[in-house]
């Protein structure tokens, strides 16, 4: 849908919600809460999209151990020195870095898929207020076309401390 | 519990960043003493690799000194930070927010120079990636033997300073915006660009919550999995007494987490009385370590005394013998003593006490005491061990650190002191995001005549 972004300041985390409660009685109920505070999920009302974190760490565990053990038995077997009397491919020397690998490539991916799913890197900022990580709450609505001045009107309705718009297409 | 003034958002920014945006002279100073000790051990270390490790005390049969001791140290320094970071992350405990910063800090450059240590100990720096799978020197015909702890070892090490490392960059995000939006020219710039166009919106904050909690459920396995490594470089040797003993693995890992909780106290002391932070490091929270200490030390010295009876029950002659020297033979009978009073009988006495937990200054010289304390432990561990006549090196022997150790151990402390202060001027040491939340979900409620905090917990 074409729209235009507003974004709105506030000082007070009450003024943030009842400006979130008109926007939602107007029918806008897909705007964004921006914070410098992690606020319990849903405090705005807002609506928070799914997310596929839970993936990834097991994506990575499974990559992480599979290249451990290629490399532990790869080594192992490319130059087959039998040391110590024990077996070529020593199942419990394998496993300490099989874990090791696992355990990594599950760190690293989990790293990859916040950042991913955290929609980052962004090059551009877009609408956005230093003040929010000083404590003031930004509310971004994108309008349906036509409607940018009704949520500008609607913001300072509710106390905001500023409004910005995007500038218009 | 005590109160704390009220605080805005614009106060935590205000003080949290006060050593990154308005520095103080003396930190200069500071940096520059610490960076002076830094140069003059990396001069220890040319020497070393110029005329060979000859330079070192170590001898046949004593080939481990004063450098594998301070590896293990710092090794178990390391290891308190991440362990109490993740600890008090996935318990939700509402005094870990000034702490977990400083912990996962300390975990890194602790780990960090522990892991210089077999180069300098090897003095063969140009080989050192031998030994990690990136570095495998197959063209020259140089295959690892996996079946070595001394694999075992570069591998756990490297897995647990890469976890740790991007566990406090990818937290460290939100803190980043912050000081994207409160910095100026270049340094706007640089923060801008390390925030990666953070903005704050409730998907960005949920995503690093799960992220808090789920890193912090992997990276307790690998701490775990560290120490127990670290341990097997001892205890799979079968021909040195005193090492090859089962139980090494569960006491190198309490050990770890006893030095390693002292070294996060000793920082965060050092840190409230350098920024003056009184108002997010509080007396509560040295109450509440202490307490934990007390549990981690009393485990410790469980294993200790465990591990000794398990050596001497046996009474085979060359352990016993071995457990004299440690014990009862100068100079070990004089370090021996001073380990366990430093390690254990003077500080978790005074613990009992609330108003030496809550003293800052005896909990930091308490905290001191108790790394030195391990620091001796260590000793005690490898060098009597090595001394005695063993069925692999045919002779006895005796072990004096050379200058050039001493010079290379005074250097590590600088290098950890000197990447914790370096990281604190350019990166807010106390999560900002984590003592907002922590005002955000706080109240006060009255019991009775007097007014208790709580806290809102999201579950």
């Amino acid at each position: 849908m074409a729209g235009r972004s507003v974004l709105g300041v506030f000082r007070e985390v009450d003024e943030a919600v009842e400006a979130a409660d008109k926007l939602k009685e107007n029918g806008m109920d897909n705007f964004e809460v921006l914070s410098g505070t992690p606020f319990p999920e849903g405090a705005f009302g807002e609506k928070v999209a799914n997310h596929r974190l839970y993936v990834w760490p097991l994506m990575g565990a499974m990559l992480g151990f599979s290249l451990a053990l290629l490399v532990t038995a790869g080594t192992q077997l490319a130059y087959p020195l039998v040391t110590g009397g024990k077996p070529i491919l020593a199942l419990p020397a394998m496993f300490i870095i099989a874990y090791e690998g696992t355990m990594l490539g599950a760190i690293i991916s989990t790293i990859i898929g916040v950042i991913f799913e955290s929609r980052l890197p962004k090059a551009k900022l877009d609408l956005y207020d230093p003040r929010i990580t000083e404590g003031y709450i930004g509310l971004v609505v994108v309008a349906p076309e036509g409607e940018a001045e009704r949520v500008d009107a609607l913001f300072k309705a509710a106390n905001a401390a500023d409004v910005q718009l995007e500038p218009a297409s | 519990m005590q109160l704390r003034p009220a605080l805005t958002e614009r106060d935590i920014n205000r003080d949290l960043l006060r050593p990154v945006l308005a520095t103080p002279i003396w930190f200069y100073f500071l940096l520059g003493g610490l960076a002076i000790g830094v140069c003059t051990a990396i001069g220890g270390f040319a020497w070393a690799v110029n005329h060979g490790t000859g330079v070192y005390g170590i001898n046949r049969p004593v080939m481990w000194g004063f450098l594998l001791v301070n590896f293990v140290f710092w090794v178990g320094i390391s290891h308190a930070g991440v362990m109490l970071s993740a600890i008090l992350r996935l318990s939700n405990a509402e005094w870990r927010r000034p702490a977990t910063r400083a912990a996962e800090v300390l975990t890194i450059f602790a780990l960090g120079t522990a892991a210089l240590h077999p180069v300098f100990h090897t003095g063969r720096p140009w080989r050192i990636y031998w030994s990690m799978p990136p570095g495998y020197d197959f063209g020259r015909g140089i295959w690892p033997d996996v079946r070595s702890p001394f694999v075992w070892d570069p591998t756990a090490i490297s897995t647990y300073l890469t976890g740790t490392t991007l566990f406090v960059i990818l937290l460290l995000i939100p803190d980043l915006a912050v000081l994207r939006d409160r910095s100026s020219g270049l340094m706007q710039k640089v923060y801008g660009f390390l925030s990666m166009g953070w903005k704050g919106n409730t998907r960005q904050w949920k995503l690093q919550i799960i992220a808090g909690f789920l890193l912090s459920a992997l990276i307790l396995p690998v701490f775990v999995s560290v120490h127990s490594i670290v341990s097997w470089d001892f205890a799979v040797q079968i021909a040195v007494e005193g090492w090859h003993a089962t139980i090494f693995a569960p006491y190198f890992v309490i050990g770890a987490v006893h030095s390693g909780v002292a070294g996060v106290i000793s920082v965060l002391a050092l840190l409230r009385w350098m920024f003056r932070w009184e108002n997010y490091i509080r007396d509560d929270h040295f109450d509440a370590l202490a307490r934990l200490m007390i549990v981690v030390a009393t485990a410790w010295f469980y294993f200790l005394v465990i591990e000794f009876f398990l050596g001497i029950y046996p009474a085979e002659e060359p352990e016993i013998s071995l457990r004299t020297l440690q014990v009862f033979e100068w100079p070990f009978n004089a370090t021996f003593i001073v380990f366990l009073l430093m390690g254990y009988f003077v500080p978790v006495p005074l613990w009992l006490f609330r108003r030496v937990r809550q003293n800052v200054a005896l909990m930091f010289w308490t905290t001191l005491m108790v790394n030195i304390g391990m620091w001796l432990e260590r000793f005690i561990i490898i060098i009597p061990s090595l001394m005695r006549k063993q069925p692999l090196t045919f002779s006895w022997g005796s072990y004096n650190p050379s200058p050039i150790e001493l010079i290379l151990v005074a250097g590590s402390f600088c290098l950890v002191f000197l990447g914790v202060l370096t990281f604190s001027k350019f990166f807010p040491i106390i999560p900002l995001a984590d003592a907002k939340e922590g005002v955000a979900l706080e109240t006060h409620v009255r019991v009775g005549k007097v007014m208790v905090p709580a806290a809102y917990r999201e579950e």
